[in-house]
């Protein structure tokens, strides 16, 4: 072979040597362009943002309007929602809260009972949080707000417009 | 390079005492040695081994398939079985037998007297046992072997245990290999060519070669950056294809695919070379449309970049993207068919005679055209969303890479061993060794087209009593299949020790350089001076 020849082959083996080293890095450039074409295509859902969840289980073709009553059965309790009513859709999570207070000078425990008018709608009101759960003490002049989580079922009837959620606060007692 | 052409010199100064093989004997000669006919015979001899391990991995998969149910192995050994048969053909047997095709032959076709860099070739052959060690050593690492499919599809290679890092690891040595290799066929066939051996004088084989030398060249290092994601998803906290990390395992299709397709065609090309030169030396006729084979070969290299998605019709990608992938793969058929036409033309009207070679290039021409045919039914998205892992798409590419790519290698040897050897096999076991061949893999494989429209899916070891009876043939072919293969090892070894002596000429109508200029067998230093060309 002569040295000519040798230069020859030697500069064909650095200019394939280039090619081999950029098809190498040719492959980890695919992984942008792949992100980007399939953003500008819309056509990966893995690379895309997910729109913002829409809850299909909410009929908003009506409403039904729930009134929010809350009594106290001989306790020295002072108990009241926040919101005396409200108009909701079927399916739709509704968070409502009650402010109750302690006027007596003595920590008192006390168990909300609910119950509804019509009685018929109780059935499809899916309670998710509530605090009448439980049994709630309060320590002596202490006010507090306590959340209620629901759902109006869906299948709840047509004629159900409006229907009241009420709830009693009986002491427990021998827990003061 | 200068230290190349020393070694060459000095090897010619001990000639007398030597034995011309550069001053070493024993397995010290193979081990260092420069020279092109002992690499392309290490290149050939360690593809039959490879061969041999898959075709045992093979008669594994075959065995488990011959009844419904789990008989012999657990399903992920099945996995590892199915996995490490397509790695070890493929990157073991099938390629680099066809590299030792193109060191025995370019130089001696082209009137130059090796490759343009000897030590570099010495190095990409002796990169290859050791990597065929990683990949039969991960059978014995904790977890096996990897089962994910020669593919080595993501998120799957991110969970397997150490044999799958030996694996990225042998893929990377193998990518290596091919990638020296191919930079040497390029330049010896661009630089070193006899004076008058003009680009299109030379024979069809050096370019085929030339091209899968480029396609190697472009793809090998996208395979390479693939697997290099792979192991930094395992190991170093990347999330290339790791979906929890926000990665995606669809991107490693594409990648893969990206390299894979070329893949097929630096698997075909090389064989459609030696085909090339054996139906017009049996038909005694030059080969038919040389030019538009180039072109065909070149559009076949160039199209094989744009077409890699076809083999992921049902990954969900929009209808746009399946309808340009499957236009674009349906239109390599025309160069193809070029080709194939190309091939009957030459033998139209040709004097031909049936011996071994030629059966082989007949038999490669008849089963590659099925093989490609049933690539086009795999082409068209409706149909292959149906067929997609199913064994039809093994039918499929066992037509094109054994019909094609192995058969085309049977007919290189028979066709090339007197040149190389100067010996002639047995022309009758030859025959047999072809029919049986033939017969079995049809057995195997032709059968397999039933089970795929049947709806029986790849790579799983169990399937429902239906497929019992096609599943029972394709199993005992495989078998016959395997056994053939022993008849081979005999008439190479009968022909390499006690072959008669083959006639200078051969085959009077092989006329490429080493069958006109060269004695037979062709001796260990050739064309040192350059030919005298007309």
């Amino acid at each position: 072979m002569s040295a000519e020849q040798a230069i020859g082959n030697r500069r064909l083996l650095t200019r394939l040597s280039v090619v081999a080293v950029a098809m190498f890095g040719f492959g980890f450039a695919l992984v942008p362009f792949y992100d980007h074409i399939c953003r500008a295509l819309g056509v990966n859902s893995l690379v895309e943002r997910a729109e913002a969840p829409v809850n299909t289980q909410v009929d908003l073709s009506r409403k039904v309007t729930i009134e929010l009553d809350a009594n106290s059965h001989g306790m020295p309790w002072r108990f009241q929602p926040l919101v005396r009513h409200l108009e909701v859709h079927p399916g739709q999570v509704v968070h409502v809260e009650y402010e109750v207070a302690n006027v007596r000078g003595s920590p008192v425990t006390g168990q909300a009972v609910v119950s509804y008018g019509p009685a018929l709608a109780g059935r499809y009101v899916r309670k998710l949080e509530c605090f009448c759960f439980r049994q709630q003490t309060l320590a002596a002049g202490e006010t507090r707000r306590m959340p209620v989580s629901f759902v109006v079922d869906g299948s709840i009837p047509a004629d159900i417009r409006t229907f009241t959620l009420s709830y009693t606060f009986f002491e427990v007692a021998g827990k003061s | 390079m200068s230290a190349v052409i020393d070694n060459h010199g000095h090897a010619h100064g001990h000639d007398g005492h030597h034995d011309h093989h550069g001053g070493y004997g024993g397995l010290m000669r193979w081990i260092t040695t420069t020279n092109h006919k002992d690499i392309g015979t290490l290149y050939l001899w360690f593809s039959f081994l490879m061969f041999m391990v898959g075709g045992v991995l093979a008669l594994a998969i075959r065995l488990e398939l011959f009844e419904p149910g789990i008989q012999f192995f657990n399903p992920d050994l099945f996995n590892q079985f199915t996995t490490m048969h397509g790695l070890i053909m493929v990157f073991g047997a099938i390629m680099p037998a066809f590299v030792g095709f193109a060191n025995w032959q370019i130089p001696m076709m082209i009137g130059a007297p090796d490759m343009a860099f000897a030590r570099l070739n010495n190095w990409s052959f002796w990169l290859l046992p050791f990597a065929a060690a990683l990949l039969v050593l991960s059978f014995f690492m904790p977890g096996g072997a990897p089962g994910v499919g020669w593919t080595l599809y993501a998120p799957l290679t991110v969970q397997m245990g150490i044999g799958m890092d030996l694996t990225i690891f042998a893929v990377h040595l193998l990518g290596m290999s091919s990638i020296l290799g191919s930079i040497n066929i390029i330049t010896t066939i661009l630089n070193m060519r006899a004076p008058g051996m003009t680009l299109m004088r030379m024979p069809m084989f050096c370019w085929t070669w030339l091209i899968t030398a480029y396609l190697l060249v472009a793809a090998m290092p996208v395979l390479a950056g693939a697997v290099t994601m792979s192991l930094t998803d395992r190991h170093f906290g990347t999330s290339f294809f790791n979906a929890a990390g926000g990665g995606d395992p669809v991107l490693y299709q594409h990648i893969f695919w990206f390299f894979g397709h070329p893949e097929v065609y630096i698997i075909a090309l090389p064989a459609f070379g030696v085909v090339s030169q054996v139906i017009p030396a049996f038909s005694r006729k030059p080969l038919f449309g040389y030019a538009s084979m180039v072109y065909a070969t070149s559009a076949i290299a160039i199209l094989s970049f744009i077409v890699w998605a076809h083999h992921m019709y049902t990954v969900g990608m929009p209808v746009q993207g399946q309808l340009f992938f499957m236009y674009a793969t349906t239109l390599i058929a025309v160069p193809t068919g070029v080709k194939v036409f190309n091939w009957v033309a030459t033998m139209w009207k040709g004097s031909l005679s049936f011996e071994t070679p030629m059966l082989f290039a007949m038999g490669f021409l008849f089963l590659f055209t099925l093989g490609g045919f049933t690539g086009l039914v795999c082409a068209l998205v409706p149909i292959d969303i149906q067929i997609h892992d199913t064994y039809y798409v093994v039918a499929h590419f066992h037509y094109v890479m054994v019909a094609g790519a192995l058969f085309a290698a049977f007919a290189g040897i028979y066709f090339w061993l007197p040149k190389w050897t100067g010996r002639m096999y047995d022309e009758a076991l030859g025959k047999w060794h072809f029919w049986l061949t033939m017969i079995f893999f049809n057995m195997i494989f032709f059968v397999q087209h039933f089970l795929g429209l049947a709806g029986m899916p790849r790579r799983i070891p169990d399937y429902p009593l239906m497929f019992e009876t096609w599943n029972k043939i394709s199993s005992i072919g495989a078998f016959g299949f395997g056994l053939s293969q022993l008849l081979f090892l005999y008439v190479v070894l009968k022909a390499i020790r006690r072959g008669a002596k083959a006639p200078e000429r051969p085959w009077e109508g092989a006329d490429s350089l080493e069958w006109t200029h060269l004695p037979t067998p062709a001796p260990y230093h050739s064309f040192e001076t350059a030919p005298v060309l007309k």
